[in-house]
């Protein structure tokens, strides 16, 4: 039932590990279909080559959504679920055989949305807003794999249990493992929300229900729209964390701040769906303030939190090893070569600059006015959940690909440009998108042309050079993605084996030496660099501020 | 450590000296900006903050044609054009593909907008002011609009409604 790892020491769970290849296997499915259809919608918005007809748009801009943000985060969240609460904590999965009813579940609704958004009864979008409908099995598609991933999240809780009864592990839960409770937790939370919402509405498009309220199921939906990607964020900065102490040594200067800023997560983040409701007909303006603004900055604080502690862990273990030199002697000397080192600083990079940034822009009440069904939210979420969750768990997979699939990493120099390549590609993307939405450009639409409208309207001549960049951003983060499954794909399946730590590609770091009785800054560096952050940010709500007070008046 | 238990005594160690910096710094921005939303409801003069009445399509589309009847003046591509007085309540429907009416208006003025569906949920995003808002079937969504500048502007709509989504694009004009 178990193998110890000859790298690593720690004891493997073998059904855990058939599941954790299995469940990863159907992320990378899931991620080469939402790379494609995101070739053709890069391809269909640039004006200049407009690739697909109408309904193709719609409907491939749906199967992206669900294939990109969706199956491919969960899929790869749930692998990383059974890994951080078995191999992480030495200890065994509790049922393998949930697992397995898990994975065909979730393998199930992964079919069914495919295949009814492709046969052309889904074309919904993402958020499928009533009473905008679906073909029924759409519906049903969601609720099992929501359902199948729910199963795997309480095999997690499951896992962690038996783990602390075996006392596997110390007193407490590692920091990884914890902050992957942080997102268990609400994923609970989430997924439940889904099937609540669900639920009714597959009732209704089965004609059981006769009417569904647009506001009531707007308001719900959110509830797992957003928290979703909350998921991904706490999941993500777990994967930090774990970056920075596989490939430096790091650790977090103190535990105590960072597993506080996870609670704070739990705590906050949920209600921050509520900005999508900011400009809506709804809720009261005083909801709208308080959801958005004193419960959400507990999860801006956190994230700020974090923001410190992670490169402040690189940057104290890299001081230890000796790179005092000046400010950031410790950042020139670190391991640029591996790729998961690269890949997690970043993410950090992007996903405070640009998702950070234009996320609390985003979540004002008032200047939410400026964005809303603008280009500038996919913009945004490009910068958090793309830039930032899918570019940290696609360096992660780096270490997991020897470790847990014992293969080498095939085209390892590719692989140490491929987070260059993805991260440069979805960075600039980002920000074009964001700038296009800035200027007025809506999101999901097929012609800003207008041709057959009544009138058209010509957007400010400036969005022309912004349209260029968007495209050279979005192909060369498709080629960045497609090399990373290109990598994945001949690892893992035609890969040479591993068959000691002498097979290591990358440096598993050994812990730096202690630190000296320090009365000074800990982190000078990192405390620069988040400084400099906060002068952006601060430098980009004004902006944003004053522009708003130019519009006309509205109350 | 990310991958093994904390050390011992991890919970009762110092926080260093920069991290409680940047903690301060952060939590300060955190509530200046919370206060800022609040303080802008009563300072600033763009607030998304509204009535809103329920209404059905029927009713509402109902409440439009009476409107338009009222204060026609025009018509243009087969959309009728309406000059309602400033500080009238003024009604735009939204509709696949299209909205409804034309509206010509002053500048400088008030003008209290009852923004409905007929249908879908559209987006209602006002260029080139760039500024968005949703509109719901079943919900009349009353926003008070002064234009601070005049010439013509253009309504498009930004949520998916349809295969038709790219040509619902209304105008409104406002006049000096």
């Amino acid at each position: 039932m178990f193998r110890t790892c000859d790298i690593t020491g720690l004891k493997v769970d073998l059904r855990a590990e058939k599941l954790i290849q299995l469940n990863a296997v159907m992320a990378v499915v899931s991620l080469l279909i939402g790379v494609i259809a995101a070739l053709l919608l890069v391809l269909t918005r640039w004006q200049v080559v407009h690739l697909l007809p109408v309904e193709w748009y719609y409907r491939v801009l749906t199967l992206h959504g669900l294939n990109a943000l969706i199956f491919w985060i969960v899929f790869f969240e749930i692998a990383g679920l059974y890994f951080g609460s078995t191999i992480v904590l030495n200890s065994r999965m509790s049922s393998p055989k949930f697992g397995w009813l898990a994975l065909i579940l979730m393998v199930l609704g992964f079919l069914l949305v495919n295949f009814t958004i492709l046969s052309g009864n889904a074309d919904v979008l993402m958020t499928s807003y009533a009473p905008l409908q679906a073909h029924p099995l759409y519906y049903l598609g969601v609720i099992l794999f929501a359902v199948g991933a729910l199963t795997g999240v309480f095999l997690f809780f499951a896992n962690l249990l038996i783990a602390r009864k075996e006392r596997t592990y110390g007193d407490s839960l590692p920091l990884f493992t914890f902050g992957l409770v942080a997102a268990a937790i609400i994923a609970t939370l989430t997924l439940a929300t889904g099937a609540i919402i669900y639920i009714p509405t597959l009732l209704w498009s089965l004609g059981i229900i006769k009417t569904m309220d647009a506001g009531v199921y707007k308001l719900v939906w959110w509830g797992l729209g957003h928290s979703s990607q909350q998921i991904n964020v706490t999941a993500m900065i777990a994967v930090w964390y774990l970056g920075a102490f596989l490939t430096v040594g790091g650790t977090s200067i103190n535990e105590k701040v960072s597993r506080f800023a996870f609670v704070f997560y739990v705590i906050g983040i949920n209600v921050a769906s509520a900005h999508h409701l900011l400009v809506d007909p709804g809720p009261s303006p005083a909801w709208k303030v308080f959801n958005t603004s004193y419960i959400m900055y507990i999860a801006v604080l956190a994230s700020m939190i974090h923001a410190f502690a992670v490169p402040s862990a690189i940057e104290s273990a890299q001081r230890r090893r000796g790179y005092t030199k000046g400010l950031f002697d410790w950042l020139k000397n670190a391991p640029w070569g591996n790729p998961a080192f690269s890949a997690v600083l970043l993410s950090i990079i992007i996903f405070g600059f640009i998702g950070g940034v234009t996320g609390v822009v985003n979540g004002m009440e008032q200047t939410n006015i400026i964005v809303h069904n603008t280009l500038s939210i996919p913009g945004h979420f490009k910068g958090t959940v793309v830039g930032g969750t899918t570019l940290a768990f696609m360096g992660a997979t780096y270490y997991l690909i020897p470790l847990v699939f014992r293969k080498k990493i095939a085209f390892f120099g590719l692989a140490k440009i491929q987070p260059w390549l993805f991260g440069i590609g979805i960075a600039v993307l980002a920000v074009s998108m964001y700038i296009l939405g800035a200027f007025g450009v809506p999101r999901r639409h097929y012609d800003i042309t207008f041709s057959g409208g009544p009138f058209t309207y010509t957007f400010n001549p400036a969005v022309d050079f912004f349209w260029v960049l968007f495209a050279l951003g979005g192909l060369l983060a498709v080629v960045g993605a497609l090399a990373w499954i290109l990598i994945v794909v001949i690892s893992v399946f035609f890969g040479s084996p591993v068959k000691g730590p002498q097979d290591m590609q990358l440096q598993l770091a050994s812990p730096p030496p202690p630190a000296k009785e320090n009365h000074g800054f800990e982190a000078p560096g990192t405390l620069t660099l988040t400084l400099l952050f906060m002068g952006v940010f601060l430098i980009f709500l004004l902006l944003n501020w004053g522009w708003l007070s130019a519009m006309w008046e509205v109350r | 450590m990310a991958l093994l238990p904390p050390e011992e005594g991890w919970y009762f160690k110092r926080v260093a000296k920069d991290e409680k910096m940047w903690i301060t710094i952060a939590l300060v921005v955190c509530l200046v900006l919370f206060f800022w939303m609040i303080v802008w409801h009563v300072y600033g003069k763009q607030n998304p903050s509204f009535t809103t009445y329920r209404t059905t399509p029927q009713e509402f589309n109902a409440l439009t044609q009476a409107f338009i009847q009222k204060y026609k003046i025009g018509e243009e591509k087969g959309i009728p054009i309406v000059e309602p007085p400033p500080n009238s309540d003024v009604f735009l429907l939204g509709k696949m593909w299209a909205w409804e009416p034309i509206l010509v208006l002053k500048k400088g003025q008030e003008y209290r907008f009852h923004i409905s569906s007929l249908d879908l949920l559209h987006g209602f995003s006002l260029q080139p002011v760039n500024m968005n808002f949703m509109v719901y079937p079943g919900y009349d969504y009353v926003l008070t609009f002064r234009p601070t500048s005049a010439g013509e502007f253009y309504i498009v709509c930004n949520e998916f409604c349809g295969i038709g989504h790219h040509m619902m694009i209304g105008k409104i004009i406002v006049k000096e």
